[in-house]
């Protein structure tokens, strides 16, 4: 984003950046910069809080008034992951034991999902497998988990970018049978710890860790600070 | 729930702080319009494009989409796993603040918003050579045919 801020000043175009990241604000000395100390992936800070997220905006584009730079502000707001609640999501009981856990859990979770979709009007399922196939797809990775090489178990397409449309689906969901806008990392936290889906996905980035599997292909499964 | 508690953030922040980045000798400065008259853009790194369509490759890909500002059904591209995508699944707004922007413009406080705005990919080489001297300034063309003055760039 620093590197964009640069490109457009230079043509012509004021910029401010919202920074995640000081250290690179620090080092790249956008023309104006306000850094917002929230989870990644969230720059403007708290879900369906307008309020919150106006704050963000009027603080930077409050910016774009001074008559000189680079400016580096701060947010005076900030989002700690200690302010993490858990998210409220049940989870359905067992329906077909024959099934793997993780199947069976994402298969009685899809109206959920629909509800979801329909709600938002949107979703982010479907860049390799629809929500029709996010069952199958935890299936092969359940098979890793059980010894299956990666490469036999039967992926569409790239595995991250199957395990992006699993969480996907389950952060979606989430979000419908949750009680109130998902803290921070709280969607996440939710799939990976204790839902059957994530675990499967943790177990298979465990077994192709030790089956020697390409790097890339098993550590972005989950944010690299998981095992 | 595990004992410890993983903190992606602050792994993120680290590894990122301590990773080159491209060096720019001076900063240009531009001072805009009075905001009560400046037309707005967004341009993310969240990789957001149309469903169906085919997005971004993995990794280093440079090129950008394009929204028209009515369009809310973006799908979130981005590779990385080292975010927090709930948020998204949960409100556009928090990456994209499409809506609060056109909120500003019709209580005046920003002149108006743009009628298209920008996804670029966040995961990208070191020297994004490409954006700087290819796609980023083939993006300022547009910003500016569409008469931009401040471009908010939101990052993920």
């Amino acid at each position: 984003m620093s590197t964009l801020a640069h490109v457009f000043e230079e043509a012509g175009i004021s910029t401010v950046v919202l920074a995640s990241i000081r250290a690179v604000a620090e080092k790249m000395r956008p023309p104006r910069t306000l850094y917002c100390e929230f989870p990644l992936g969230r720059p403007l800070g708290k879900p369906n809080d307008a309020a919150f997220q106006q704050g963000v905006l009027n603080a930077a584009l409050a910016l774009c008034e001074r008559d000189s730079g680079p400016i580096l502000e701060d947010h005076p707001q900030k989002i700690a992951m200690s302010d993490a609640e858990p998210l409220a999501c049940p989870l359905p009981p067992r329906f077909d034991p024959k099934l793997p856990p993780a199947v069976d859990e994402a298969r009685a979770l899809r109206d959920a999902y629909d509800r979801a979709v329909s709600a938002s009007g949107r979703t982010s399922v479907g860049r390799v497998v629809s929500a029709d196939a996010v069952p199958d797809a935890l299936e092969s990775f359940v098979k890793i988990s059980e010894g299956t090489p990666w490469n036999e178990a039967g992926f569409p397409g790239n595995p991250i970018e199957v395990a992006h449309d699993i969480r996907s689906y389950y952060e979606e969901l989430a979000v419908e049978l949750a009680d109130g806008p998902p803290g921070p990392w709280a969607a996440e936290r939710w799939f990976y710890d204790t839902t059957e889906g994530g675990k499967a996905i943790l177990a298979a980035r465990r077994s192709m860790k030790e089956a020697k599997a390409p790097f890339p292909l098993w550590f972005y499964l989950s944010p690299g600070p998981r095992s | 729930m595990p004992a410890v508690q993983v903190d992606t953030d602050k792994t993120m922040r680290e590894m990122v702080a301590g990773m080159p980045v491209p060096e720019f000798e001076k900063t240009a400065f531009v001072i805009p319009k009075p905001l009560s008259e400046a037309r707005v853009a967004i341009v993310t790194s969240a990789a957001l494009h149309a469903p169906g369509e085919a997005g971004f490759v993995p990794d280093s890909d440079a090129h950008f989409e394009v929204h028209e500002c009515h369009e809310r059904n973006l799908v979130l591209g981005h590779f990385s796993p080292n975010f927090d995508r709930g948020a998204f699944a949960s409100d556009l707004n928090v990456v994209y603040p499409i809506d609060r922007l056109q909120e500003m413009a019709a209580r005046g406080e920003i002149g108006s918003v743009a009628s298209r705005h920008y996804s670029f990919a966040g995961n990208q080489d070191e020297t994004v050579s490409k954006i700087r001297l290819d796609t980023g300034p083939q993006c300022a063309r547009l910003l500016r045919e569409d008469g931009v003055d401040i471009a908010l760039l939101t990052p993920v």
